[in-house]
């Protein structure tokens, strides 16, 4: 039998909850936005009316406003964002333990063994989220997650969209195949050198063609485009097990040498570090996001031969990975650095001879500065470095994560990657 | 729009852990029996803004909203001096 899937997508997320708090904002253009002072200025989110100024996500303040006047710039408020993410998910659980969480505003959810059709379900959850929390959610239902997800955005606000095994190819094959969960620039530039725009075109195209133009990418991608996803709905309290620890910021001025990346890396590597140690695990894949000022991304990545998990050897080896692929051909504008391939600290490993000592040595003297946060607060002990430029790297990371499932770190355009 | 007025309010604790608002006191200190409290359910407070557990309550013949958010109260008011449906 097939599942029952549901792609649960908050609607212009913040923006959504700042309207249905403040409801004179509701018939005004309205973007949330960093803090223009220490210039996190960028749009963060729009609401429906600015939307129709062309105002983008990502583009700054700056300009925002010049494409719209009258907009109004709310600053984000990520408490409230949390609140009204926790009272979304407190509703979705009523109906199946089985809710993951995919960033603050969207969920899957399997719902295949409730006694009820997956549609009813999917119309009572969209009426109760808008009359009981007053923000809207569109929903995809499928009988796979890449397919509900893609019915998620299909129709919204406030809508419900069914791909189903006989609507399918109707429905989903003409989009354009960038609507993939897992297409990014650069394998859709691959697939538009050889004409596959679509969907359609990706599954109608033949696997080891797919093969040669993306490796073992190729046959996934082909099986996904013919509703051939098995991936299981893991529920919230599991998924921690499936995902990477990462933490990026984006910086209050760029970033322009080697030094500034080192003291922003450092600040990162203390978060994710940290956050490792509390959940006790350890990974070998050290990511790094870079965006730079015109806003592009790139993504590196490398994985070890050994588990790491102090804040040391993190930055160490992010900041190793950093030189070898950066070279400044622009400024920097937010970094993010993650850790997957996660594995738990306790599992029995290779040592050598010289390293693994060290490596213990300070692990364990990361989890007593640990301990002494715990109890006396962040600023109590600090390295160095994070002195030199305190407005640089006077922000506490690990206070504002979000938690992203491996294999979604989003549609970068990963022009690197080493493996 | 509506104005979003937290208030004190004066609640009876049931052993079943159930929270029945009981008396009001308005911003002028002004204090409002609840008469009746007729429905229960979490809903978005569409003219004030936010959300919470909505109570429908009869005060004074009048039957009114009154929302409790995680530990605040709060009424939709129209810029009047009561609470007001």
């Amino acid at each position: 039998m097939d599942r029952h899937i549901l792609h649960v997508d908050c609607n212009k997320f913040y923006a959504s909850v700042e309207c249905s708090l403040d409801p004179s904002l509701r018939d005004k253009p309205v973007v949330v936005g960093g803090h223009e002072k220490s210039r996190h200025g960028i749009v963060l989110t729009k609401n429906e009316l600015a939307a129709r100024h062309s105002i983008i996500t990502g583009e700054t303040l700056w300009s925002a406003r010049r494409k719209c006047p009258d907009l109004i710039t709310v600053p984000p408020h990520f408490s409230l964002y949390a609140k009204y993410s926790r009272m979304v998910r407190n509703i979705l659980l009523e109906y199946t333990p089985l809710v993951e969480p995919f960033g603050l505003d969207e969920s899957w959810m399997d719902v295949t063994d409730a006694l009820r059709p997956p549609q009813e379900i999917a119309e009572e959850i969209r009426t109760r989220i808008r009359e009981e929390l007053g923000i809207t959610v569109s929903i995809g239902v499928s009988f796979n997650k890449t397919f509900a997800k893609l019915g998620s955005d299909y129709k919204k606000p406030d809508a419900v969209t069914v791909f189903s095994r006989e609507n399918y190819r109707e429905l989903v094959w003409p989009l354009s195949v960038n609507e993939l969960i897992y297409v990014g620039h650069s394998t859709a530039e691959k697939l538009a050198d050889r004409f596959l725009y679509t969907i359609g075109d990706v599954a109608k195209a033949s696997p080891s063609l797919l093969q040669s133009l993306l490796g073992k990418w190729g046959p996934a991608l082909h099986a996904i485009a013919n509703g051939n996803d098995n991936q299981p709905v893991i529920p919230c309290e599991e998924s921690a097990e499936a995902q990477s620890i990462s933490n990026g910021m984006t910086t209050p001025r760029d970033l322009t040498d080697n030094r500034d990346a080192q003291r922003v890396i450092t600040v990162l590597s203390e978060s994710v570090g940290r956050r490792l140690r509390e959940q006790q695990l350890c990974g070998k894949t050290v990511e790094l996001h870079l965006r730079d000022n015109r806003l592009v991304t790139h993504t590196y990545r490398i994985t070890l031969d050994y588990t790491i998990q102090s804040t040391s050897d993190i930055a160490k080896e992010a900041y190793t990975l950093f030189c070898s692929v950066y070279h400044w051909q622009h400024p920097l504008r937010s970094i993010t650095i993650g850790i997957s391939g996660l594995d738990s600290d306790d599992t029995p490993c290779q040592l050598d001879m010289t390293e693994s000592a060290e490596r213990d040595k300070r692990e364990r003297l990361d989890k007593a500065v640990d301990g002494l946060r715990e109890r006396f607060g962040d600023t109590c002990i600090r390295r160095a470095i994070l002195l030199e430029d305190p407005d640089l790297t006077g922000f506490s990371p690990y206070e504002e994560h979000t938690v992203h499932p491996v294999g979604f770190s989003g549609k970068t355009d990963e022009i690197g990657g080493k493996t | 729009m509506s104005r979003k007025v937290y208030v004190e309010v004066a609640a009876v604790f049931s052993p079943e852990g159930q929270i029945l608002p009981h008396q009001i006191r308005w911003e002028d200190g002004t204090l409002f029996a609840v008469d009746r409290v007729t429905d229960i359910r979490r809903a978005a407070a569409t003219k004030a803004g936010g959300c919470g557990l909505r109570y429908t309550v009869r005060i004074g013949g009048r039957q009114t909203h009154l929302f409790f958010d995680e530990d605040r109260w709060f009424v939709e008011a129209n810029d009047a001096k009561q609470p007001t449906a």
